[in-house]
């Protein structure tokens, strides 16, 4: 304590962007581990629906053939969509986004490092657990590669478009529903070349041309979306 | 810090208005006033995260808007929510406030949580605590910082008696040391000549 105000702190170690990143990531994967609760859900609940579907409508295996690749995309996207709201919940809470907001760091890399934790607990197990439901749902075996890679490219895309939301309706008590309503819309292009991109590759079409346009889409939000998370959450915190 | 012509609104009634005062140097400034005469909103809007007021507030003499990215990095915050995860221990929680704010110094940290006597607490799950030992584990950053400037809302919340000596020692150090402390409180506190008061009850409008 005694020489804190005569010595000039050392901005180097801080400063840089990388070790900034590492260190939030690690914070929210270790924050993930610690509830696994939360991990769970969006897995069940994609299990869930998967397992359901066929239940409810049709155990026809030609007919699950030709809707599997819309409801793994549809249960992969409200899966992701249902794990959104948390996000930033417990940090407003418990005063760290306040801190957050106040540290001189770039909101960018940190929003940035919030939805790559983000994805890697839900997009990337999501992504992995499809091919098994795919199976379930006799999805024919050359829409296989297509449709990882697909949510691979895609499930990114719609942590990134669901965290601005997620930003925008933290401040309010029962964000929930608006949340849904203010993130669905962004969401349907990416669920639109996500799916069709799989349904061509079973019909033997290319499947280039999809996957370089939700490349397109996960590049401008990595680009964007930290961005207008970074404003949103000011704005939310300032109410 | 220079603060003029102060205006806040909130749900239709003015918490103050034309409120005017500087911090200089070594000088420490209590908020004063009853319950909900906007101490906590004052606060916020000084640490720069609140918008909704009308004046202006001056840090080493440029507008606060223009040079937030310093204002940061030299002020340090205790809000009415601590920022403490209750997931993660006293020292899980530390590291990140030192990856976050660079002017904190993450080797002090031992001696900092010795200081508030969460000694043998540092791996211990944060909910596991009590109220008064969670938010030592935020104070303790008061030992680990190089801001010249501490904004704290209600610091003694919660603290024993011993602890509240402690802090109130803490921030006669950080005023003698040329250090700058705007606090709010209902404890008395002695600190002498660097001491300040400012009671919003009376600067209240209609």
């Amino acid at each position: 304590m005694a020489d804190t105000l005569t010595k000039e702190p050392d901005y180097s170690a801080g400063r840089s962007v990388g070790s900034l990143y590492w260190a939030v990531l690690r914070r929210e994967l270790l924050l993930f581990f610690r509830r696994r609760s939360d991990l769970l859900n969006p897995l069940v609940f994609f299990l869930l629906v998967a397992s359901l579907f066929p239940l409810g409508v049709s155990p026809d295996p030609t007919f699950l053939a030709q809707v599997a690749p819309g409801v793994v995309w549809v249960a992969a996207l409200l899966s992701t969509l249902l794990s959104m709201d948390g996000l930033f919940r417990s940090d407003f809470d418990d005063g760290t986004l306040e801190q957050t907001l106040l540290s001189p760091q770039p909101m960018f890399v940190v929003g940035l490092a919030k939805v790559s934790a983000h994805w890697i607990m839900t997009g990337l197990p999501l992504t992995l657990l499809a091919p098994l439901i795919a199976v379930m749902l006799f999805l024919p075996a050359d829409g296989m590669a297509g449709l990882v890679l697909t949510l691979l490219l895609g499930t990114p895309t719609l942590s990134l478009i669901g965290a601005i939301g997620a930003a925008l309706t933290v401040g309010l008590r029962k964000g929930g529903v608006l949340l849904s309503l203010l993130v669905l819309p962004l969401y349907v292009p990416v669920l639109i070349f996500g799916s069709s991109a799989v349904q061509a590759a079973i019909n033997g079409l290319p499947v280039s041309g999809h996957l370089a346009l939700l490349g397109a889409m996960l590049a401008l939000g990595v680009v964007m979306a930290p961005l207008a998370i970074g404003a949103a959450l000011r704005i939310s915190v300032s109410g | 810090m220079i603060v003029e012509n102060l205006y806040c609104e909130r749900d239709d009634r003015v918490l103050f208005e034309d409120l005017g005062f500087s911090l200089m140097k070594g000088e420490v400034l209590q908020i004063e006033g009853q319950n909900g005469s906007g101490k906590t909103t004052l606060l916020r809007i000084l640490a720069g995260l609140s918008s909704h007021f009308e004046g202006d507030i001056y840090w080493r003499g440029l507008p606060l808007m223009d040079v937030q990215d310093d204002f940061r990095r030299d002020m340090l915050y205790f809000g009415h929510q601590p920022g403490v995860k209750a997931m993660l221990s006293p020292e899980e929680n530390l590291r990140w406030y030192a990856a976050m704010h660079p002017a904190i110094d993450l080797d002090r940290m031992a001696t900092a949580l010795d200081a508030v006597g969460l000694n043998g607490y540092e791996d211990v799950p944060c909910h596991s605590l009590s109220a008064g030992q969670h938010r030592r584990v935020s104070l303790a950053r008061l030992y680990m910082t190089a801001a010249p400037l501490w904004i704290l809302d209600e610091p003694f919340t919660a603290i024993d008696k011993a602890g509240v000596a402690k802090q109130e020692m803490l921030i006669q150090r950080h005023a003698e040391l040329g250090g700058s402390v705007i606090l709010t409180t209902h404890h008395e506190l002695h600190l002498g000549s660097h001491m300040r008061r400012i009671n919003l009850d009376q600067l209240a409008g209609t």
